[in-house]
């Protein structure tokens, strides 16, 4: 994992902290960057090249909910459902887009293999309700009438 | 400006001027609109003299517990014998609040200048922004504006030619609204789960990588060079209450109003004007109901207590509640309380750290007792049980996450009885609750 472009990347990152074990978090990102998800493969690997044991990497990891810890879909769809959306209706795009992505249940990738939704708490964009993040796009304003085209988009590949 | 909406007469702006303006994200942008004059300035200046501007100016915290900046900063070590460091907490995920982002979508530079000018300060050379991890876009456009503040020698071994050295990275978060707490935003620095660490010690003492350590917030940072350019005095004197609480103030409002959006008005602001005049007040034919005012974390507020309440630190305590961050969520009459409570209970229940038994589990037990009660399968004791598992969680724990939880169910049930009285008696039709 941690070799050639990826190794220079975490040597940079090194640089930045007096510990190796703060490039914990940014070199997990670079794990999940390349492979889609953590599996524990990588997080041994890791574990070896910073200096902590696997057991430590997996209770990090296990900690932080944005990294995966199983494959998702190809679009990984996260959206707010916290108080100030669900006001102004994000269950009915939670609904939207689970039909226009055909997956059965959140957290369920479609069979496809296309997409994953689920739900997250407050994405930090209340006053553009409903904010969801298609991969690393942060979408605002979304509506379930506008969800049809979102989904269509991503599963061109156009997006 | 109320970005995403035209300025609106009634506010002070000072922070949110360029918001929605592109051009003014650049270094060259910013450097035309009078940008890094201030730091310039203060990098001629003794660190003390800089503190005490600072604390002339009145400045309060904006992240949440509004303590005085400049004190804040005199706790740190004036002699140095080890390393100091700047966290700036960009890690908003405080439901409700959204003003950060904007900060740092349109001006990044105004936070850059102001963690370097809050770093010469204290004395610390490096400087780690925590950014959640959420915040993509946010992300790329600090990164971006770093590489412009290194490569125009804002940043590095010689600061703007004054022979200090200033260094500034990006850390980011990776979902957990927890690492907004300065504790274990620190934690997640060194690689650490984001667990909140027990006070004493505190950070000045004993911070990030055991180091002395500041934390400030996104936006206490960026008011910082206007602070330095326009003088302490010009900043105390912004005030329409309590002299206590100056300046001008984000107020991020959502929910139930016409014109959602970032609102900048000077502290003392009417928060029934900033609803009903700023944000638009309710759509056609309702009327408001309840609001939050300063993030999830704050009580609740009945029509009455909102329409009376002063947008100031003190205001917001004279009405049972508090400021917060400034995240100001509104409610019409539509709104099921009992519902919203229950996503805020949920809430907190998913962003528990878990390392409190008062916490873990009464943020389990309140969100399935409210569960429970909007299934229809409430009892009358579940009013009691509910209190008294709130008192529990309140003041008794590491970090006040578990006192967050408690408070709008505390001041939900004494406000709005009548409707988890409704669940209860079987007056009010059960709802799906799902998750
Ligand atoms: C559970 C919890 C979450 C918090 N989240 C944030 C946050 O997202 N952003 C923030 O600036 N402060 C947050 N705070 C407050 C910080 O702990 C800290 O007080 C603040 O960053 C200090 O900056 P200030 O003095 O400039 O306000 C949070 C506190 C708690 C207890
Ligand atoms: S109160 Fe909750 S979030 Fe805070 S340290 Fe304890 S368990 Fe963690
Ligand atoms: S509640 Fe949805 S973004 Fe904050």
């Amino acid at each position: 994992m941690f070799e050639g472009a990826v190794r220079k990347q975490l040597d940079e990152v090194l640089k930045k902290y007096p510990t190796k074990q703060a490039a914990l978090l940014p070199a997990l990102w670079m794990v999940q960057q390349n492979k889609g998800w953590i599996p524990d493969e990588a997080m041994s690997e890791t574990a070896e090249v910073l200096d902590v044991t696997s057991a430590y990497v997996k209770g990090v990891v296990t900690f932080y909910t944005m990294y995966h810890q199983h494959p998702v879909g190809e679009n990984f769809v996260q959206v707010c459902t916290t108080s100030p959306c669900n006001l102004c209706g994000a269950e009915d795009v939670v609904s939207a887009l689970l039909e226009a992505t055909g997956c059965a249940a959140l957290g369920e990738t479609s069979p496809d293999g296309k997409f994953t939704v689920i739900e997250v708490e407050c994405l930090g964009a209340c006053g553009f309700a409903t904010p969801i993040l298609v991969n690393d796009d942060f979408i605002e304003d979304v509506t379930p009438k506008k969800v049809p085209e979102i989904v269509g988009k991503y599963r061109d590949g156009k997006a | 400006m109320g970005y995403p909406h035209e300025p609106h007469s009634k506010e002070t702006v000072v922070l949110s001027r360029y918001f929605g303006d592109k051009s003014a994200r650049s270094y060259d942008g910013w450097v035309e609109r009078g940008g890094y004059k201030a730091l310039k300035k203060t990098l001629d200046m003794d660190p003390a003299a800089v503190i005490d501007v600072v604390k002339e100016s009145g400045l309060r915290g904006r992240g949440g517990a509004g303590f005085p900046t400049g004190v804040k900063w005199s706790f740190m070590p004036k002699e140095k014998n080890k390393p100091h460091y700047l966290c700036c907490n960009a890690d908003e995920s405080e439901p409700g609040t959204f003003k950060d982002r904007e900060i740092m979508r349109w001006t990044p530079h105004a936070m850059i200048e102001g963690c370097a000018i809050a770093q010469h300060a204290i004395q610390a050379e490096v400087t780690y922004i925590y950014i959640r991890g959420e915040f993509t876009e946010e992300l790329a456009i600090v990164e971006q504006a770093l590489r412009e503040a290194y490569s125009d020698g804002v940043l590095g071994d010689d600061a703007m030619g004054s022979g200090k050295k200033l260094d500034m990275y990006i850390h980011r978060g990776a979902g957990a609204y927890i690492c907004g707490e300065e504790t274990a935003l620190m934690n997640s620095i060194e690689g650490k789960r984001g667990n909140p660490r027990i006070k004493p010690p505190f950070p000045a003492a004993f911070g990030v990588f055991g180091m002395p350590t500041t934390i400030n917030n996104v936006e206490t940072l960026a008011v910082v060079p206007h602070i330095i350019n326009e003088g302490a005095e010009w900043h105390n004197s912004m005030c329409l209450s309590n002299p206590k609480s100056v300046g001008t103030k984000l107020f991020s409002v959502c929910g139930h109003v016409v014109k959602p959006g970032n609102y900048e008005v000077t502290m003392g602001f009417s928060l029934g004007e900033l609803i009903n005049d700023l944000a638009g007040g309710m759509r056609e034919g309702r009327t408001l109901k309840a609001c939050i005012p300063g993030g999830s974390s704050v009580p609740i507020l009945n029509k009455e207590e909102t329409e009376n309440c002063i947008l100031d630190y003190e205001g917001c305590i004279e009405q049972g509640t508090m400021l917060g961050s400034g995240g100001v969520i509104v409610f019409d009459d539509s709104a099921d309380m009992v519902y919203q409570i229950m996503l805020l209970a949920r809430f907190y229940a998913h962003e528990s750290c878990a390392q409190c038994t008062q916490c873990r589990e009464g943020t389990a037990w309140t969100t399935r007792i409210l569960e429970r009660m909007l299934a229809g399968k409430g009892k009358t004791e579940d009013l009691d049980l509910l209190l008294d598992l709130a008192d529990q969680m309140t003041g008794k724990t590491i970090c006040v996450l578990s006192d967050s939880c408690a408070a709008p169910v505390v001041s939900g049930i004494k406000k709005f009885r009548d409707e988890f009285e409704a669940y209860i008696n079987g007056s009010r039709e059960p709802v799906l609750v799902h998750g």
